[in-house]
């Protein structure tokens, strides 16, 4: 069934769809995942499905827009790995694991 | 001086002098509470002064002095202003309310030396003052309301002063509850006259009502009197309301004297009087305050010959002239009113002190069967009663004479009074006679009946000093007020000052011409009834002491009827209360516990049931409120979607 005119007609459809099963995937180890830097990592899934459906409008609309838009959510990822992963590194220190389960006790 | 900073002053004074001691109530200090509160007194009785100088330099159909403060009420149509006015009628009971009270604040002072919380007694006495100036000045019937509320209130908070003795209590929540049913009355009254006339404005009342067609019993002049009467009877102690009067004698002495004789009771004469106009309007009305009047002077006066406790039988007088006074209104007698009003507020607080005199210095006894032959012992207290007995029971020419004659005379010969009425008033004239002297031979004359651990003592000045102005003015109060029958035949002809003086304020209609005749042996009838039985109990009380005895006997069933106030009491309670109680009772017991107390406890439950549903949503899990987030985003999503 694979043949060329199947590869050659991939189109926006496809990207996006193919971003939202990536990023379908990160919320998933966020929501479900206890350790954190697995949980950390969903976070980069995501940020990278919406870049890559960023990218695919961009390319659509003919414009630099999106790509812009990339630059800066690379940025900012770059920054919240940074904090994030100096969290995991601080429960680490005071639990010696990297277990969401040390936080449940947001009730106020 | 300004007159309106003259009637601020004067109301403002007392007021000051509640809070000086109200905020201070836990103080021992009696006498700077009682000097305070004195010269409180003293300060507005002094203003009063000045007013009635002050009208007595305009000219006689003018004498009016009112000023507004402030707009109290303002609602559509209706502007209620809190202004007061003072005029012929309300400058008569501001002296009385003033002197007589400032008289009685000086008497508490020796009397209140040894109780335990002088500055909140003294805190109720001005508190009490400024509701009952209130009252008097109020120039509108709302006004007149808030001091009758709370003079209520005052009266209630000083009958229970004592409130450890629970009867002591219970007697302050007698006399508030019954004064309630009264005050209904005195409400519906007014919204009344205010649906009517669409204004509350004494003034304008007295103008709008005689312009006005009534018609017998349903008219609203007829009816709105009505109500007020009610409202009356129980400020002012009337059949069928007047049964809280004898149990206030619970409260210390002073106040008796003060609220429960002199001031607050005379209240409703007070209103009467002054919408004499509007009364006037009502002849049915009029008929029915009149019988009230007699016949709740006749029944207190007989059940006041068979009590042995000093203060009840003073209580019962006192019911027993109210009753006077509300004849007189009935008759169309307003001044004649207002003129027993003044004078039994001389002769009745002088009494009511003496007796407090006498009480103080029995140690607290009121028994009058454990006293007697105490004129020897105290002679200014005796003299000064002497005063006040010669008073009450109509000897000219003490205070008493001139008012109650003047009231039993316009009763026999006005247009809507009859000689039934004058008889009542004599009879109850000649039972005046009767148990005041029986009280003045069991306290003062005769040997003492006392045991030997009581060693009676003369009070001290500031007890003595009230008693003595007090006796002067129940021997000479009654000389402004001097009718024309006797004016004529007296050197220099003094006319009726007092009657002359109120004219311009009350009503005026057709008076018959009278035979001076029937005048003078209608007075001769009535002193000489009086005499006789003054007289009789004399001899019984101190010449034969075993007729009392006999009489009693004789009469059997009657007197033990009478001695137990005619069983007025236990029939209220078997009537009324004891109903009332039962079916709350059964309210309480099955509507109460089965219907609203479930009511309430279900909804109740069903909160609480949904709220520990709710709480499990918030778990504490990080990641549980990053799912919901992500749940809530989906279903806004799909929302926007969708749409």
């Amino acid at each position: 069934m694979l043949n060329t005119e199947t590869f050659l007609h991939i189109g926006m459809p496809h990207y996006i769809f193919l971003s939202a099963v990536i990023f379908s995937f990160g919320m998933i180890a966020v929501l479900m995942r206890k350790n954190v830097i697995v949980m950390l990592m969903g976070v980069e899934l995501m940020l990278n499905a919406v870049n890559l459906s960023f990218i695919v409008f961009a390319k659509e609309n003919g414009n630099l827009n999106g790509h812009i838009m990339v630059f800066f959510v690379m940025t900012i990822a770059a920054a919240e790995a940074g904090v994030g992963l100096a969290l995991a590194v601080a429960i680490y220190k005071k639990f010696h694991e990297v277990n969401i389960r040390f936080f449940e006790h947001l009730r106020g | 001086m300004n007159h309106a900073l003259l009637i601020l002053t004067l109301l403002l004074t007392p007021l000051l002098g509640f809070l000086f001691n109200g905020l201070r109530y836990r103080s021992h200090n009696a006498i700077l509470a009682g000097s305070v509160a004195t010269g409180a007194a003293v300060v507005s009785f002094i203003c009063s002064l000045l007013l009635y100088k002050t009208l007595l330099g305009l000219p006689e159909e003018s004498r009016q002095l009112s000023s507004q403060f402030f707009q109290w009420i303002t609602v559509g149509d209706m502007k209620i202003p809190f202004g007061f006015v003072v005029d012929q009628i309300s400058i008569i009971m501001l002296l009385i309310i003033t002197g007589v009270g400032s008289l009685i604040h000086l008497f508490s002072v020796g009397y209140m030396s040894h109780d335990e919380r002088p500055s909140k007694y003294f805190a109720y006495l001005n508190l009490f003052l400024f509701n009952m100036l209130i009252l008097v000045l109020g120039d509108n019937l709302l006004i007149t309301f808030v001091g009758w509320e709370g003079v209520g209130l005052c009266s209630y908070l000083l009958i229970g002063f004592w409130f450890s003795d629970s009867a002591k209590a219970a007697a302050g929540m007698k006399a508030f509850v019954t004064n309630r049913i009264g005050d209904a009355g005195f409400l519906i009254g007014i919204f009344i006259l205010f649906t009517v006339f669409g204004t509350v404005n004494f003034q304008d009342l007295a103008e709008l009502v005689p312009k006005t067609q009534e018609w017998m019993w349903t008219g609203p002049v007829t009816l709105a009197t009505l109500f007020l009467f009610i409202g009356a009877t129980g400020k002012s102690a009337q059949i069928p309301l007047y049964v809280w009067l004898p149990d206030a004698m619970a409260g210390p002495t002073p106040v008796s004297a003060l609220i429960h004789a002199a001031t607050m009771v005379t209240a409703g004469v007070y209103l009467f009087v002054r919408m004499s106009t509007v009364l006037v309007m009502a002849p049915l009305t009029m008929q029915v305050i009149a019988w009230t009047g007699a016949l709740t002077a006749l029944v207190a006066a007989t059940i006041g010959m068979t009590q042995f406790d000093i203060k009840k039988i003073l209580a019962y007088s006192t019911v027993s002239q109210l009753g006077y006074m509300f004849l007189a209104i009935g008759v169309g007698a307003f001044s004649a009113a207002q003129f027993h009003l003044m004078t039994h507020a001389f002769f009745k607080a002088l009494m009511f002190l003496g007796s407090g005199s006498v009480i103080h210095a029995m140690h607290e006894e009121q028994d009058v069967r454990k006293m007697g032959g105490l004129k020897k012992y105290m002679p200014i207290t005796y003299l000064t009663f002497m005063c006040g007995w010669l008073a009450i029971i109509g000897v000219p020419p003490f205070a008493g004479f001139f008012s109650k004659d003047e009231i039993l005379w316009q009763a026999f010969s006005s247009p809507f009074g009859s000689k039934w009425l004058w008889l009542i008033g004599a009879i109850t004239a000649a039972c005046t006679a009767f148990y005041m002297t029986r009280l003045m031979a069991l306290t003062f004359w005769g040997k003492g009946r006392f045991g030997h651990d009581v060693h009676p003592h003369e009070s001290p000045a500031t007890m003595t000093i009230p008693l003595i102005v007090l006796g002067v003015l129940s021997v000479i109060g009654g000389w402004i007020g001097i009718p024309h029958v006797i004016g004529e035949i007296l050197p220099g002809h003094p006319g009726n000052h007092f009657h002359h003086w109120l004219e311009p304020m009350i009503a005026h209609f057709e008076v018959p011409h009278a035979s001076k005749i029937a005048e003078w042996s209608l007075m001769g009838i009535s002193v000489s009834l009086a005499g006789i039985s003054a007289w009789f109990a004399y001899d019984s009380y101190i010449v034969s002491p075993a007729r009392p005895a006999w009489i009693a006997k004789k009469l059997g069933g009657f007197y033990t009827a009478v001695y137990n106030k005619y069983y007025v009491d236990e029939f209220y309670f078997g009537t009324i209360i004891n109903p009332i109680v039962d079916m709350s009772k059964g309210l309480w017991l099955y509507i109460d516990v089965n219907f609203i107390d479930k009511a309430t406890y279900f909804a109740g439950d069903l909160v609480s049931g949904f709220a520990s549903f709710v709480k499990t949503i918030q778990n504490g899990k990080t990641q549980s409120y990053a799912l919901y987030i992500a749940l809530g985003v989906v279903v806004v999503m799909s929302f926007v979607l969708m749409r």
